[in-house]
């Protein structure tokens, strides 16, 4: 076990954490509508620069706690917004929905270039935020330890959600058998919406901790955002350990590849590595048990 | 339902012959064009080509390819990396490589050099990788929005791979400043018409080609397993392969349509084949009728002309107005403005 291997091994992790953080959202409302947001990766780029405002009303270490908050309402709200106008509308059609929600991406990437600027802004982290600590002889940046404490308190708060409260009943429910659930009264398209809803402000949240690692631009999202795409496709249907365990393999692969190769031959990897697991486990590394046809 | 629209169609005496008036003016173009004019068609012919190709898999497969990009690229460097080639003086090498600190050419553009080998590239490179990567992914059962995103990806590591790799790719700019090919000067008169015409003539074989399969058993297979793949399966059919090869002519026709471009436009770039250009090449089609090869074309045209008039004037307001067409085709006109020529958008 030598330094860079340690180094990379707590890189993943990190990184393993942000494509949690994006992709928890994809992966819930994919297993619920069977629809991919393509604007979702504009929902960190939200998140971002929602914090950067944040931090401007609020300066010092209470701005980025407050930030947390404003950026997962902000994102989820505008997640609703998206859904409502234009998902919903599209239900039947999975692959229109992937196109048109890429030309909200566009349109909302471009107008955060239009308002901030396409250079970025940056925002300040706050001292216990920009420090780090050493550990068998490796570095441990905080920022990052933050990161993976962030996506741990959000993965356990939603399964609480989803295993403990009335609504991660319904949600449960409606992702197990659509029809039955919504033959039994549940409102099936407010489940939906709540779950969106829900999704995006995670993504959000996810945006506030890109922030703390470089500036925001208006094309922040795109690079996690494939990425995250990449571990829905693994993860398996709208199952949130599926997504999991995916993120972090994916995120361990891409810090570990690193070691031996540079970042962009690591991308191709990935993708490779993906593909050679669908020829395995084309359900996906956890699938849920169903006995129709065409899930 | 049966179709009545033999009932409602006017009589219009024009109409078997407008294929015949359309190819007329497609000849004469050069005759009337300006060259700059004549170029910019041609460039935009050369992505009808790839167009095509996504009728088949998208409106006939309903396969959503986003990463069409990565197969225009493969035919675009080919041609590229020939014409560099060929410009050199003998034990050469070309001068970015020079810049980025190489001293021989890398081995693998080395067979390049032979005309051959080049157009064979272009034909084989894109088609063997189309087929090969779709096979991998759609014989595991895995298609739908899984595809599209695997694609998406493809488009990314591809794109991203090309800028890294400075020293053999060009990077970021490319590979541009090609002089001549397969002894013809670009510059020389002639040149451009001749290109232009070839284009044409791909653009008319692939369109009657297309039209040909898209009509026999094998189009119609194709459709079956885009309506319910499971029933294909159930009537004793594999609708694999169907998908793989429909998928690899479309990759062959992207490898075409890009070895033709860079042609026409003296530069390939990954600025042209990454994430964003490949999911516009869906929007031509989107816009010109995802399930009609005529309406592709005319989508390509279309698109890429009022790219070419916005964008010029004012960059920024292009991509907003990509974003609402995008919105706009896919919620209030998904047959496209094929479509709306047949008065049955909805």
């Amino acid at each position: 076990m030598d330094a860079l291997f340690l180094n990379q091994l707590f890189n993943g992790a990190s990184l393993a954490s942000l494509y949690l953080l994006a992709a928890l959202g994809l992966a819930l409302s994919f297993g619920l509508m069977r629809v991919i947001n393509m604007a979702h990766g504009e929902m960190l780029m939200l998140g971002g620069y929602l914090a950067w405002m944040t931090l401007l009303v609020v300066p010092g270490a209470l701005g980025i706690i407050l930030a947390i908050p404003v950026a997962f309402i902000g994102a989820a709200a505008m997640g609703g917004i998206i859904q409502t106008a234009l998902i919903r509308r599209l239900s039947a059609r999975p692959l229109d929905t992937l196109l048109a929600t890429w030309g909200v991406s566009l349109i909302l990437q471009q107008g955060a270039r239009d308002l901030f600027g396409a250079i970025g802004v940056e925002v300040r982290a706050p001292e216990w935020l920009t420090g780090s600590f050493m550990a068998f002889g490796v570095t441990f940046p905080s920022a990052r330890l933050f990161i993976i404490l962030i996506a741990a308190l959000v993965l356990g708060g939603l399964a609480l959600l989803l295993l403990k409260t009335r609504i991660g009943l319904l949600v449960r429910a409606v992702n197990q058998d659509r029809m039955m659930a919504s033959a039994t009264g549940i409102d099936v398209s407010r489940v939906d919406f709540t779950v969106f809803c829900l999704g995006s402000g995670v993504a959000g949240l996810a945006g506030v901790m890109l922030a703390l690692l470089g500036p925001v631009t208006p094309n922040v999202g795109q690079s996690y955002i494939i990425p995250a795409f990449l571990v829905v496709v693994m993860g398996g249907l709208g199952s949130i350990v599926g997504t999991t365990a995916s993120a972090i393999i994916l995120g361990l692969f891409a810090a570990l590849a690193q070691i031996f190769v540079d970042v962009s031959v690591a991308q191709m990897l990935l993708l490779v590595f993906v593909i050679l697991f669908i020829q395995v486990r084309p359900q996906g590394v956890v699938a849920v048990k169903t006995r129709q046809l065409d899930a | 339902m049966p179709d009545l629209s033999v009932l409602t169609a006017r009589f219009d005496p024009l109409k078997p012959f407008l294929p015949w008036l359309l190819l007329a003016l497609g000849l004469a173009a050069p005759f009337a064009l300006s060259a700059y004019d004549l170029n910019l068609l041609a460039r935009f012919m050369a992505m009808g080509i790839l167009a095509l190709g996504l009728v088949l898999i998208w409106g006939h497969g309903g396969i959503l390819s986003l990463g069409q990009g990565v197969f225009f690229g493969l035919g675009g460097y080919a041609i590229a990396i020939h014409m560099k080639l060929a410009d050199l003086p003998q034990g050469e090498i070309p001068d970015f490589m020079v810049w980025s600190g190489r001293t021989s050419l890398p081995l693998w553009w080395q067979p390049f050099a032979s005309p051959v080998f080049t157009l064979a590239a272009i034909l084989i490179i894109p088609t063997l990788v189309g087929a090969l990567f779709s096979g991998a992914v759609f014989h595991r059962r895995v298609g739908g929005t899984y595809f599209a995103l695997i694609t998406q990806a493809l488009a990314l590591a591809f794109s991203t791979l090309i800028i890294s790799r400075q020293d053999v790719t060009g990077g970021f700019n490319g590979l541009t400043d090609f002089y001549s090919v397969f002894g013809f000067g670009l510059a020389g008169p002639g040149t451009g018409s001749g290109l232009y015409w070839l284009t044409l003539a791909v653009l008319c074989v692939a369109f009657i080609g297309l039209r040909w399969l898209l009509a026999s058993r094998f189009g119609m297979l194709l459709r079956a397993s885009r309506d319910g793949e499971n029933r294909v399966r159930f009537l004793g059919y594999s609708p694999t392969p169907f998908k793989v090869v429909a998928f690899a002519i479309a990759a062959m026709l992207a490898g075409i349509g890009g070895a033709l471009f860079t042609l026409h436009a003296g530069v390939v770039s990954p600025a042209l084949i990454g994430v964003v250009p490949s999911i516009e090449m869906v929007v031509w089609v989107a816009i010109g009728g995802r399930y009609s090869l005529a309406g592709a074309i005319v989508g390509a045209l279309l698109v890429n002309l009022a790219r070419d008039a916005v964008s010029s004037a004012f960059p920024e307001l292009w991509l907003y107005l990509m974003g609402a067409l995008f919105i706009f085709v896919v919620t209030l006109l998904p047959r496209g403005l094929a479509g709306l020529a047949k008065g049955k958008a909805a």
